[in-house]
């Protein structure tokens, strides 16, 4: 059933989940598949500027296409992904490239969800920590450690202090 | 006291996207703008030869850096702000006495040739560009317009039809000051 | 006149919120039961007059009247009559009056239906459901009124874009509204706990249902809104993280966290703060939605008419409203007294995991949305699309997908981890040979998709498996499973089958992004195209005409291993009144994968443009979401949501709850 799968899919390994968009004419597919899945993969991360956020790999307007057969006779002619993306851009500026550079300025972009996730980590791990420091104390009788080793010099014969204030246990927390 | 601070965290966040989208709206941002990069290039080697039933000749690198600024313009006769643009545009090249170079880009010769007819031609020289012209130049709509230094090199380049007050504030006192 | 009618009822209605956003609040402060008993009328009122104000316009749409700005721009008299019914709400001006229509309408549920809630709570909830009505009310009539006139009337309107034109385009506002709208009962809610000073079981109970009934409807719209850009814009995507898709999904993943974080709330009377600042986010998200989409602030293919005038009444709305409640948190919240203990292996750890998962995707999703505008502030203009969102959305959704299937099983409060993790043995061992059957079937397929269907398919036997051993299937008399089965508290169905169909969604965006093959190429009628086992016939095309477009029509018959499974008649359709193309495409459904046919642009000579898609597993992305949409319907059909009867607590409890409330409160209490 899943049989046929063109060589598109080796292209696919190299973006996870590409949205296979298309609006590439026939004229354009080049002959060798690798070439063409490679071209796919490519189109997919540059912008089309004429259109509202769109790839040029499914956009219609003529400057998609025209940018379409120009990655394809450079990955014909040799040049490899990178060079043809900074050919782009030294024409149409970063904004050209869908997947945002990795620099400085980007790295808000790049690192920001990584660095939600580690506060997110680390806000559950110390909201737990609180939680079992608690759940012990709630354990223990309702006091915490150190109100223990208090309670227990309190308790020593030699005092005259009534202990029922320290006793006392909060409501249920 | 501390953990109270915490709570003021989400209320400090939204002002900052508020601060955020206020600069968003100001009026004279368009969202969909891309700001050019070609200042300071060179264009690329090219060669746009004539557009056949004009008399006029093509245009190509050995036009350019010939130590006179000039004025390169991409437009077609399906380009409506083109017609817009095409007053102001004649004006300047006139009354600057500066060069200026059409690309006639993706634009069958009849149909070019007859809207010059209509509105008048300002250009001194016209390339044809099939399309590939207009991405060597880092140009994605029409009409865009550049001004280039003796030297060939692009000082200016202005997205969309040149209005009036643009042409006065920004390119006029440039073309005199590359002239000096 | 009938326009005017509709004018004077939406000033009504505005005269309507305001007493209720008034007396009522009043009321509860003073403890005055008349005026606190205003809420519930004054809601009922607002509804009537803001619907006689929706029909109104709905009257001027279907019977063409040009003579109403609105109609003229947006509508045409050869439109089919649906659609000049959905055009109401094809422009901004009717969409706004549909979106306070929706305000109305929740307001109006509760005061109908909120009967156990505490007099003082409702009236509160009324009042602040009421100001967010003002707001946008008043946001209508004064910058984007409906009702505005053109004089002289044309003889025939602007027409609605073609793409519009569609059924499943039809349906798909109003059914995100009643989504993200409909959070706004949980905003409120969680606005007049602050202000009550109490948040406990009670209150997640009464939260719970208005903000499952608001989940269904926004998974159900964003799920017709992936499947009409699906089938209509031709090349099969589904989803472009374009900013107006992604503002209707962050509400989603905030609201699907607060549903799970309500219930740990309602059970366990713990993550209180947290999950009142959820209610007033996700409403918040929606509310910043409304905001992008309507002001032009960002480019996307979908955005209104941008106008930044009325961008900025928005965003003033949005600064009173959500700067308002988050000033009102950081006050109130800290005294909120902090509720039932749990370890971290336990169903509210699982809980809060869940949580915190959803809202660092969703955290991810606002960075990739606003990112670019916050660098443009700065200098830099960087465009972000799919392949970052890929990079960045993925690895956190895979992982809370995993971690789902572990939920139902942990017990409450202390949980026994090994002991789970040997219930889930048979899910692990199908999620394995799921994976390899993917690596086998897809011949060298990307890696990280066979992994994905592994943990769809895990998902998907945990979640069944849970429901198999509570009802002890297969291990107890088919009468006692039976027994069990309609004895099992329907929200325990719901989960079951909300969980599985994520799980097939995810297999079938899987499918969609990593296995479809194609096929473009020049056709000659009689020619035959093979893909993906399926053999297609090309026809030829015909001429057609539409109730108010021309069409071009391909033929295709398909069949596969010599039997004809379907005929398929993709068509290009040109719409004359905006000079409009599109293009249909031809969708025929194995029910495992999606046989797709485009037709393109005729070469002149004899011969036409055709694109062939084979789409394995696409359609279980509709599929999968129906199902969490039933598994919503069978939650909220729960008769413990009906009764609503708040939890009993120990007298300590009870004591330590009237601890931070007015005492006087406590006896105006029904």
């Amino acid at each position: 059933m899943i049989r046929n799968l063109l060589p598109v899919a080796l292209a696919l390994a190299l973006s996870l989940l590409a949205a296979r968009a298309m609006a590439v004419l026939p004229d354009e597919i080049l002959d060798d598949p690798t070439l063409e899945a490679r071209a796919r993969a490519l189109s997919a991360e540059v912008r089309c500027l004429v259109c509202q956020n769109e790839s040029i790999d499914s956009s219609h307007a003529e400057l998609a296409r025209e940018l379409r057969l120009l990655i394809r006779e450079r990955l014909v002619a040799g040049d490899d992904e990178d060079e043809i993306k900074a050919f782009l851009v030294s024409r149409y500026g970063e904004f050209v490239l869908l997947k945002p550079p990795f620099e400085a300025a980007t790295a808000v972009l790049w690192f920001g969800p990584f660095a939600f996730l580690l506060i997110g980590l680390a806000v559950m791990v110390i909201y737990f920590r609180r939680q079992s420091r608690d759940f012990a104390e709630q354990a223990s009788g309702g006091l915490s450690h150190e109100e223990n080793e208090r309670l227990g010099r309190l308790l020593d014969p030699a005092g005259d202090e009534r202990p029922e204030d320290e006793e006392r246990k909060g409501p249920s927390s | 006291m501390k953990r109270r601070l915490f709570f003021f965290l989400p209320v400090l966040v939204f002002a900052i996207v508020v601060g955020l989208f206020l600069w968003g709206l100001q009026p004279d941002r368009d969202p969909r703008e891309v700001p050019t990069v070609m200042i300071d290039k060179m264009p690329p080697d090219f060669d746009y030869g004539p557009v056949p039933g004009l008399s006029l000749p093509g245009f190509s690198s050995a036009d350019i850096g010939q130590g006179e600024p000039v004025l390169v313009n991409f437009f077609a006769s399906w380009c409506l702000p083109c017609r817009v643009e095409h007053p102001v545009l004649s004006a300047l090249a006139d009354a600057e006495e500066i060069p200026l170079y059409g690309v006639s880009h993706r634009d069958k010769p009849e149909d070019a040739a007859d809207w010059l007819a209509q509105l008048g031609n300002p250009y001194d020289r016209i390339g044809r560009d099939s399309g590939r012209g207009a991405v060597d130049w880092g140009v994605y709509g029409l009409p865009e317009t550049f001004l280039l230094d003796g030297s060939g090199r692009i000082r200016y380049h202005h997205r969309g039809p040149l209005g009036e007050k643009k042409v006065q504030e920004e390119l006029v006192p440039l073309i005199q000051t590359l002239r000096q | 006149m009938i326009a005017e009618l509709g004018h004077f009822s939406l000033i009504m209605a505005l005269l309507a919120a305001v007493v209720q956003g008034s007396l009522p609040f009043v009321g509860a402060a003073c403890r005055r039961n008349d005026w606190m008993l205003t809420a519930a009328p004054a809601a009922l009122l607002q509804l009537l007059f803001v619907a006689g104000a929706f029909a109104a316009l709905t009257y001027g749409y279907v019977t063409s009247d040009f003579s109403i700005l609105n109609v003229a721009e947006n509508s045409h008299s050869a439109k089919p009559l649906l659609y000049k019914f959905s055009g109401v709400w094809g422009n901004h001006e009717g969409s706004m009056l549909l979106w306070v229509l929706i305000l109305a309408l929740f307001g109006s549920a509760v005061a109908l239906f909120g009967g156990n809630l505490p007099l003082s709570l409702k009236a509160r909830v009324l009042a602040v459901q009421a100001w967010i009505a003002i707001g946008f009310l008043s946001f209508s009539l004064i910058t984007s009124n409906p009702f505005a006139r053109l004089v002289p009337a044309p003889l025939d309107g602007r027409d609605l874009n073609p793409l519009l034109q569609d059924p499943g385009l039809a349906f798909h506002p109003p059914m995100l509204y009643m989504g993200y709208v409909g959070f706004s009962m949980a905003f409120s809610f969680a606005v007049a706990a602050l202000i009550e000073g109490r948040v406990d079981a009670a209150w997640a109970r009464w939260v719970r249902p208005w903000t499952l009934a608001a989940w269904i409807f926004l998974t159900a719209g964003i799920s017709l809104g992936s499947w009409w850009a699906y089938y209509e814009l031709g090349w099969g995507g589904w989803w472009f993280w374009d900013p107006v898709e992604n503002v209707s999904f962050m509400p989603w993943l905030l609201g699907t966290a607060l549903l799970h974080s309500a219930i740990v709330v309602e059970k366990r009377d713990a993550l209180k703060v947290w999950t009142i600042l959820l209610a007033i986010l996700t409403f918040s998200l929606s509310l910043i939605g409304t905001f992008i989409v309507r002001s032009g602030t960002l480019t996307s293919v979908h955005a209104f008419a941008s106008d930044p005038e009325r961008g900025l009444y928005i965003l003033m709305l949005l600064a009173i409203a959500i700067g308002g409640s988050l000033m009102l948190f950081a006050w109130r919240a800290p005294s909120l007294t902090p509720g039932g203990l749990f370890a971290p292996i336990s169903r509210e750890g699982g809980l809060v995991l869940n949580n915190m998962l959803l809202a660092v995707a969703c955290g991810t999703v606002f960075l990739g949305t606003l990112g670019p505008l916050l660098l443009e502030a700065f200098g830099h203009k960087v465009s972000v699309g799919l392949p970052y969102f890929n990079r960045t959305f993925v690895p956190v959704a895979a992982p809370l997908v995993f971690l789902t299937a572990f939920g139902p099983f942990l017990s409450w409060k202390r949980a026994d981890l090994p002991g789970v993790l040997g219930r889930l043995k048979i899910a692990f061992a199908l999620g394995v040979v799921a994976s390899l059957a993917a690596v086998y079937l897809s011949q060298g397929g990307p890696v990280l998709a066979a992994l994905g269907i592994g943990i769809a398919a895990w998902l998907f036997t945990a979640s069944l498996l849970e429901w198999a051993e509570r009802v002890k299937l297969f291990r107890a008399t088919p009468r006692e499973t039976w027994r069990r089965i309609m004895g099992l508290p329907r929200a325990a169905h719901g989960m079951t089958l909300a969980h599985s169909g994520l799980a097939v969604a995810v297999a079938g965006m899987i499918g969609a992004s990593a296995w479809s093959s194609e096929l473009v190429t020049v056709a000659r009628p009689g020619e035959r195209l093979d893909l993906g086992g399926y053999s297609y016939l090309y026809q030829g095309d015909e001429a057609a005409e539409g109730p108010n477009y021309r069409i071009e029509r391909g033929r295709f018959t398909v069949e596969r291993d010599g039997r004809q499974v379907a005929v398929l008649a993709p068509e290009k359709r040109l719409y004359p009144v905006q000079n409009m193309p599109t293009t249909e495409a031809a969708i025929h459904t194995t029910g495992l994968a999606d046989l797709y046919v485009v037709i393109g642009d005729a070469d002149g000579k004899g011969g036409r443009t055709v694109r062939i898609f084979y789409k394995p597993l696409v359609p279980w992305i509709w599929f999968g979401t129906a199902i969490m949409v039933l598994g919503g319907l069978v939650s909220l059909s729960d008769r413990r949501y009906r009764i609503g009867a708040p939890q009993r607590r120990s007298a300590a409890g009870r004591e330590a709850g009237l601890a931070d409330r007015k005492p006087a409160a406590a006896a105006a209490e029904t």
